[in-house]
């Protein structure tokens, strides 16, 4: 019975590991418990036991090569047992980039790598896909093994499956509403239990929403021409290669909707700056492409958003967040902006506060400035700096007249966001600045 | 000298335990002990107690046996083979754990051991030449406790009137009449065993009711059982004075105000037992302890000492051979770095007292639920409404169910009966996955079985119950 050897969680926040060092060698006998590899984790460097006896067939992943949690970096067998099928449902790795991996290559012919699929581009060492999330899937037909079983035994809601929870915990869940996909497991497995929910439930709607749990975001492997993109323009302009992008709205039905808004109350009185934070909110989760962060091999397009704001403050600047702020109606929204902001030049904003964004806004029309350009806030790869809302002489249907405009410029880091890209996400805004309406369509 | 990976000091339950979790994670294991493997569990605890209750027990009921149809004639009771035997199953067990030591390749190194600088032990054998030895990743104080007395009391050990669980583990015959003081499960248990073999025992608590950490509609029930079998219940009593002979010992007990005399053959002194942290060079070692003199360890089970780390009952209550089992585990997987590696349950550690009837918990005390004002909803369920307690004629005791009467999650679980602390498990188990009442009942439970007292207790929670 062959045993796979997976990267494993060394670390409680362990995401993915980086074989530091195999020790030991293909074709090495190797009893459950002993040492195979070094394994650097985001914390310190661990070691990666073998979990059942055999000899080490072979080492999937490479010396210097990083791998996911759950991805599959070995097989251990019995000396003629056939692994060509667990082989086979593993991402391949590339064997050059494994430093010495060819000397030692496994002698056994029935031990092929894995057999490429018909119509996908072998993929490279440094892509890492997780299994479950590869886009390119075997194509239907053709000669491609069918079916071996996925490799990685993935965090189950990662696999959009339900979430391991044991009953009380589900109980107490469904009582207070909360969605047990957002709840982090520390039970047996990663299980949801009673303890997770009572740390939800108490650290109040606004802290739980962390942007890295499990099942919020897609990580996109990155093709050869987006790293291509990526060294060429680092080697450029520095390590953010930005780029800006301009364009004005026309803010008169906004302003007639933040006027209709305050005549039924002075309740519902809402500034232009929260109705362009909930449009920039709502565009984003439209666009994942655009909301999303550069983790070095990889982007990380994320399905929440969470947008960071900008704040002056007295010696500098803060940029607490407003967590979904797209699923938050206007008036909610306002309000913890407002609440936000007295918080940070208060400087009682708690850490959980302003770390976690997903893209940003800055706002200086309240300084009189026309247009800006604001810089990235790493890892997220935009932000929009809006300036001040003026009036202005525009031609409309040939004819001159005066209307409420503004002008926001967006900085895009070029590795994750293309100029075209970044238009599309801009117009959208624009969209529904223009026409409010489309923020709620 | 040699070196290994970990150095347990104790082969007990925690520190074998452990060894072998060590062994099996690929960790070069050895372990300190004096005596024999398995620790005073296998040796002076409960291993051999049990060996004893069930002789015990088998002399209760071939005493009922006609009601049965089986009339065994003229029964004779003899404690010193029974104490012959029980000290045969001591010694089988401890046995098993030498050849799970062999299997694991875990050496014993027989001595006395006491840190000897940061990453080292010295091992003292019985000739009293000394050895040391490197641990490289740990070292794990498992030393235990001892039993002790209570001179405050006036009441020494001292091997022939004034005894502790050790000594009367091997008493050649059971005494005429005995005093017990201290009604936990040590005292309880021998309490029974005696009684059983014809001594007229009388057990004295300080506290108002026997088995005082039991809920106390536990408690009064097995007060009523005992003194229904002629042991002499006195609860809410101190030892005012002792007079200590070379053949008895004379108590003076105030008990509500009143003072009363009593002279007895022995006294069993059962009121706690010690941990053992003498001579282990603790504090050269910087290994600090608790007020209550156990050592103190963190959540990693860690001492305040790098490297040294302490499990079973020298590192705190429970002092009970599972909590420390179960220490032993987690120290070896938290060593090995495995993931997910969960925390030592503490909040779900069962009790049993074997006594008969047995008592079984899990979980809080309705008078705890009290204290804490945490909202509960009951469920009782008697074993004399259970076909399968009347079959076997023991019908004494109920289930106990303490739950949230909103979410059902079961809050704390007490069971008084034959057989409470196998039945136990079930809650056990349900409480640990956070199964609530519902699951409980959901699973089917058979006929008959005293098993369906359970499912009843979760029902009768619910309002539903069938049987009663």
């Amino acid at each position: 019975m062959a045993t796979k050897v997976v990267m494993e969680a060394l670390s409680p926040t362990m995401e993915e590991g980086r074989l530091v060092k195999w020790v030991k060698n293909e074709g090495d006998t190797v009893a459950k418990g002993e040492v195979l590899a070094e394994v650097e984790t985001d914390k310190a460097v661990m070691e990666l036991v073998a979990r059942g006896d055999g000899v080490l067939r072979k080492r999937v992943l490479g010396e210097g090569q990083t791998a996911p949690v759950g991805q599959l970096v070995g097989v251990i067998a019995a000396a003629d047992e056939d692994i060509g099928s667990i082989l086979s449902s593993a991402p391949a790795a590339d064997e050059t980039a494994g430093g010495g991996a060819a000397t030692a290559a496994p002698a056994t012919p029935s031990a092929p790598a894995a057999p490429p699929t018909p119509g996908t581009p072998a993929p490279t060492a440094t892509q890492a896909p997780a299994a479950a999330q590869a886009p390119s899937a075997p194509a239907p037909s053709g000669p491609a093994p069918s079916g071996p079983a996925p490799t990685a035994p993935v965090p189950p809601h990662e696999n959009g499956g339900r979430p391991r929870s044991s009953p009380l915990a589900r109980r107490l869940a469904s009582d207070r509403g909360l969605d047990l996909g957002r709840v982090q497991g520390s039970g047996p497995g990663g299980r949801i239990i009673k303890r997770d929910i009572e740390a939800a439930t108490t650290a109040g709607p606004a802290a739980t929403p962390r942007p890295t749990a499990a099942g919020d975001y897609t990580d996109v492997p990155l093709t050869q021409i987006r790293k291509t993109i990526a060294r060429r323009l680092t080697e450029s302009i520095g390590p953010i290669p930005t780029f800006y992008l301009t364009m004005e709205a026309d803010l008169t039905r906004t302003a007639e909707l933040r006027q209709a808004m305050t005549e039924a109350g002075n309740e519902f009185k809402v500034s232009f700056n929260d109705i362009i934070l909930k449009a920039v909110a709502t565009a984003l989760a439209r666009h994942p492409e655009v909301n999303a962060h550069w983790l070095g091999d990889r982007v990380r397009q994320f399905n929440r958003v969470h947008l960071g704001m900008a704040v002056a403050i007295e010696d500098g600047l803060i940029t607490p967040v407003l967590f979904d702020a797209d699923r938050k109606g206007l008036g909610e929204l306002s309000q913890e902006a407002r609440d936000l902001a007295a918080k940070a030049r208060a400087r009682k904003l708690t850490p959980n506060e302003y770390t976690g964004s997903t893209f940003s806004v800055s706002n200086l029309g309240m300084f009189g400035i026309d247009q800006f350009t604001a810089i990235i806030n790493p890892p997220e790869s935009g932000i929009i700096a809006v300036g001040a809302v003026e009036e202005k002489p525009v031609v409309v249907d040939g004819q001159v007249v005066v209307r409420k405009r503004v002008r926001f410029t967006m900085s895009c880091d070029h590795r994750v966001i293309d100029g075209a890209t970044g238009a599309r996400f801009l117009q959208d805004v624009r969209r529904m600045l223009e026409n409010p309406l489309m923020i709620v369509y | 000298m040699a070196s290994y990976d970990v150095i347990f000091l104790g082969g007990g339950p925690a520190g074998y335990v452990g060894a072998i979790r060590c062994a099996q994670l690929g960790m070069s294991t050895a372990v300190v002990e004096r005596e024999g493997l398995g620790g005073t569990c296998v040796l002076w605890g409960c291993i051999p107690a049990k060996a004893l209750l069930e002789s015990a027990s088998l002399a209760v009921h071939v005493q009922h046996g006609e009601a049965f149809g089986v009339t065994a004639g003229n029964v004779k009771l003899d404690y010193g083979v029974a104490m012959k035997r029980s000290r045969a199953v001591s010694q089988q067990n401890s046995k098993g754990v030498e050849f799970l030591f062999k299997k694991h390749k875990i050496m014993w190194l027989k001595g006395t051991g006491r840190l000897a600088g940061k990453k080292s032990v010295a091992v003292k054998n019985a000739d009293g030449k000394e050895e040391t030895h490197e641990a490289k990743k740990a070292i794990v104080i498992s030393t235990g406790s001892r039993v002790r007395g209570l001179p405050q009391a006036g009441l020494e050990l001292n091997k022939t009137t004034v005894l502790s669980s050790d000594e009367v583990l091997v008493l050649e015959r059971a005494p005429k009449t005995m005093a017990v003081i201290g009604a936990g499960a040590v005292g309880c248990e021998f309490a029974d065993v005696f009684s059983a073999f014809g001594t007229q025992v009388t057990l004295i608590e300080v506290l108002p009711s026997l088995l005082p950490l039991e809920d106390a509609e536990v408690s009064a029930e097995l007060a009523r059982s005992f003194k229904k079998r002629k042991i002499d219940v006195v609860t809410g009593a101190k030892i005012g004075s002792a007079k200590v002979g070379k053949d008895s010992v004379t108590l003076t007990i105030d008990v509500k105000g009143e003072s009363k005399t009593l002279t007895v053959e022995k006294v069993l002194v059962a009121t706690g037992r010690a941990p053992n942290v003498e001579d282990l060079g603790l504090k050269e070692g910087g290994v600090q302890l608790t007020e209550r003199g156990f050592i103190k360890i963190d959540a990693r089970l860690a001492t305040t000492a790098e490297g040294i780390y302490a499990i079973g009952d020298v590192a705190g209550p429970p002092m009970l051979a599972h909590k420390g089992s179960r220490e032993g585990i987690v120290f070896a997987e938290m060593l090995a770095g495995l993931p997910h590696v969960q925390p030592v349950p503490y909040g779900n550690v069962p009790n049993a007292t074997y006594c008969h009837p047995e008592v079984a918990s899990v979980g809080s005390t309705e008078q705890q639920l009290k204290n804490k004002n945490v909202a509960y909803k009951v469920g009782k369920f008697p074993f004399s409404a259970n076909g399968r307690a009347r079959t076997a004629g023991e019908t004494e005791g109920f289930v106990k169910i303490l739950a949230d009467p909103k979410y059902g999650e079961i809050l704390g679980a007490h069971i008084i009966g034959a057989h409470a602390t196998e039945l136990i498990h079930e809650l056990v188990v349900a409480r640990e996955n956070e199964l609530t009442i519902e699951e409980v009942d959901l699973a089917i439970h058979a006929h008959p079985t005293l098993s369906e007292a359970i499912a009843e207790a979760t029902l009768d929670a619910m309002g539903r119950v069938i049987h009663a």
